[in-house]
């Protein structure tokens, strides 16, 4: 069997894939008796055509880096860690602890707390379903999943009975103080001379998340934990020759995956919301997993996916708001992308390595 | 010359136009979606009964999720709706934060008091209806004992229960209410089999008068009720054609007449505090030909009667939300 050039697999499978959901939504949009075209013009030019609307797309984007990283950690070392949902949560909870506890004199400091706290919550809540699959051979997805309704039920008795504000009907914490809000996209922006709305919830996390790829691609490829994870991944028992002691490294993966899921919060939560609302993940957990899967599990392929689904997100808002498709009909639009970028890669790699075997076999 | 006139007059009429098109009211509709059979359909109503009188158009969304709440209202407010209005008080810390940065712009919001001077908050006395409908439940119970399904545990739902057991003390001052909630988190308000799950509890505990102010959730309850063959009382829509004859009464709260003088009064709308009480026929209790048997002639002018000295004033429904307290029941 011959393998895809690198260039096929990492660009033209994913953009088929592409085509064909877009294909799909179109015909499901004309079905319902709308203008696929114009559909797909909304959604271009309301989450790329303005500063505003890019901002909105960055922003969902931020969330879907992380989880996605988070992820793509995890399934290197072959684990499947589906629990990016609770683990964000978790997260969440720990920036709000933070901003809230912390009469924090500067944004600056806030912010490292928060990172420090959301890491430190996220991780947490990884290492349980960690030390089970190292220790007790507990399946790792089945855990990682429980504990994301583990993490609903805690986040929801926390939110009713401890952080919200007395009198409020809303299961959501208080407000945070104006000092920890983090600067925008559009000031940090403005600071350098590019003219950037700061009216959209795209905050510095943006830039903490692509900077985390780059340092997720260094601790990946240049360092000895990174080769370690990846050697478990690839082939357990040699790693186990080699002296990759299993439990250690489950655990590390599973820490490193589930510290970067819970710094989802720091945008969603401390960067956007300013306060903890009960579903304040908002399914990025899982997108994270089509994100990784879309983006060959490699940093850079994973913020360019992410920025895609950013675009699906605020596109799918655009919808929402320009055309009188209901909104029930926006969210199948967007799972068949996931579900054709996401899990069905397969489908349209095997057609396409006979392709270029037969072209190179003339 | 008369030409150019007309193009004048053409341009003017487009500017017009334009300016009227733009003036367009909005509505958004909460989580739970404008079908729900409760709370946003009454809204909804609303907006269409708008439509149909005036002949004209409004934007409408439905929220998908948390982070979308300021950009809708942002997004609206810039494309120049006006007014805008939001059901369920969800709404209001996001209002909060946005009213002040459009001044220019209306809003409306329901259910919560947002304290802005564009803002127009329409608040319900729900305590009122309930007691009505408490009054009906307590004569028309022989167990002498009745009971409540709230949605989500939130003080403006103990509201309505609080309210319901005064009615039902009114008539039965040693009669027993039985007084539950269906959870803590916004699931509540759609978990009807849970919701029946409560109301065959209660009828265990000898209840033969349910009500449910739970939203989706009630649709649960007032099946289960007519499984058993016990009553229920409806919430907020008129739910009496459920399960004709087995359904006591409705607390109808009208949010549909609050969206509709809200769209009516326009850009002109007045910011303040609202209150849709009885006597403003904000709320009341749902008689029509599906509940005619239940209801009988004693009942109804117990009923007339309450409702008469709720609007007089000479009777008082203690209102939990004023101190957080119920002195009818505990829940």
């Amino acid at each position: 069997m011959t393998k895809l050039p690198r260039w096929a697999d990492v660009v033209l499978v994913p953009l088929i894939c592409l085509v064909i959901a877009f294909v799909f939504c179109g015909i499901l949009i004309a079905a319902i008796g709308q203008s696929p075209l114009q559909a797909i013009w909304i959604m271009l030019e309301g989450s790329f055509g303005s500063t505003n609307g890019l901002g909105y797309t960055l922003f969902y984007a931020t969330n879907f880096i992380f989880t996605g990283l988070a992820v793509s950690i995890a399934f290197q070392a072959s684990l499947f860690n589906i629990g990016g949902e609770g683990q964000a949560t978790l997260g969440g909870l720990g920036v709000t602890l933070a901003c809230l506890m912390v009469p924090w004199p500067h944004w600056s400091l806030a912010l490292l707390g928060s990172i420090v706290a959301g890491a430190a919550f996220g991780a947490a809540w990884g290492f349980l379903p960690a030390w089970l699959q190292a220790k007790r051979g507990s399946h790792i997805v089945i855990t990682t999943m429980m504990f994301n309704f583990i993490a609903y039920a805690l986040m929801n008795y926390v939110l009713v009975n401890m952080l919200r504000p007395l009198g409020s009907m809303d299961p959501a914490s208080a407000r945070f103080d104006k000092v920890v809000n983090l600067p925008k996209l559009g000031d940090i922006l403005g600071l350098v001379g590019i003219p950037f709305s700061n009216k959209n919830p795209a905050n510095i996390s943006f830039l903490i998340a692509v900077a985390l790829a780059v340092g997720v691609w260094a601790l990946m490829w240049h360092t000895r934990l990174g080769y370690a994870l990846r050697a478990f991944g690839k082939q357990e028992k040699a790693a186990l020759y080699a002296g990759i002691d299993p439990v250690r490294i489950t655990i590390y993966a599973l820490l490193l995956s589930g510290g970067i899921s819970g710094l989802m919060a720091v945008n969603a939560v401390q960067g956007g919301a300013h306060r903890l609302v009960l579903n304040s993940v908002e399914g990025a957990g899982f997108i994270g997993i089509a994100v990784a899967l879309m983006g060959r599990n490699h940093p850079f392929g994973i913020v360019v996916a992410s920025i895609l689904f950013g675009f699906l997100y605020e596109g799918g808002s655009q919808l929402a708001m320009g055309t009188t498709i209901p909104r029930e009909v926006i969210t199948v639009l967007q799972a068949l992308v996931i579900l054709f970028t996401g899990a069905l890669p397969y489908m349209v790699q095997k057609p396409l390595e006979k392709l270029f075997a037969k072209r190179g076999g003339k | 010359m008369s030409l150019m006139k007309h193009l004048l007059g053409a341009s003017a009429a487009l500017a017009l136009s334009a300016v009227a098109a733009l003036a367009e009211p909005a509505i958004i509709y909460d989580l739970g979606g404008k079908n729900d059979k409760s709370f946003n359909e009454a809204a909804f109503n609303g907006a269409e009964k708008w439509a149909k009188e005036t002949g004209g158009t409004y934007k409408e969304l439905e929220m998908q999720n948390e982070a979308q709440r300021e950009q809708a209202l942002r997004q609206l407010a810039e494309a120049g709706a006006n007014p805008i209005v939001m059901t369920g008080f969800a709404f209001g810390d996001v209002l909060n934060t946005v009213a002040p940065d459009y001044p220019d712009t209306k809003f409306a919001i329901i259910d919560m008091v947002v304290d802005q001077p564009n803002v127009k908050s329409v608040v319900f006395t729900e305590e009122q209806g309930s007691y009505l409908a408490g009054v009906m439940a307590g004569m028309a119970s022989k167990t002498n004992t009745v009971g409540f399904i709230g949605g989500m545990d939130i003080p403006l739902i103990r509201r309505f229960g609080c309210g319901y057991a005064q009615g039902v003390k009114s008539v039965k001052p040693d009669a027993k209410v039985i007084l539950n909630m269906t959870g803590t988190d916004p699931s509540a308000w759609n978990n009807p089999v849970k919701g029946a799950e409560i109301a065959k509890s209660q009828q265990s505990q000898g209840a033969d008068v349910i009500y449910a102010a739970a939203g989706g959730t009630g649709v649960g309850v007032l099946q289960a009720a007519a499984d058993m063959n016990i009553l229920s009382i409806g919430v907020d829509s008129n739910q009496n054609y459920m399960h004709p004859g087995q359904v006591l009464t409705s607390m109808v709260k009208r949010v549909d007449n609050a969206v509709y003088e809200a769209f009516k009064e326009g850009a002109d709308l007045k910011p303040g505090v609202n209150v849709m009480d009885l006597k403003a026929g904000g709320v009341d209790v749902a008689m029509d030909d599906n509940n005619a048997k239940l209801v009988t002639a004693d009942m109804s002018a117990a009923v007339t009667a309450a409702a008469d000295k709720i609007k007089s004033g000479d009777l008082k429904v203690h209102d939990y939300m004023s101190d957080n307290t119920c002195p009818a029941g505990t829940f």
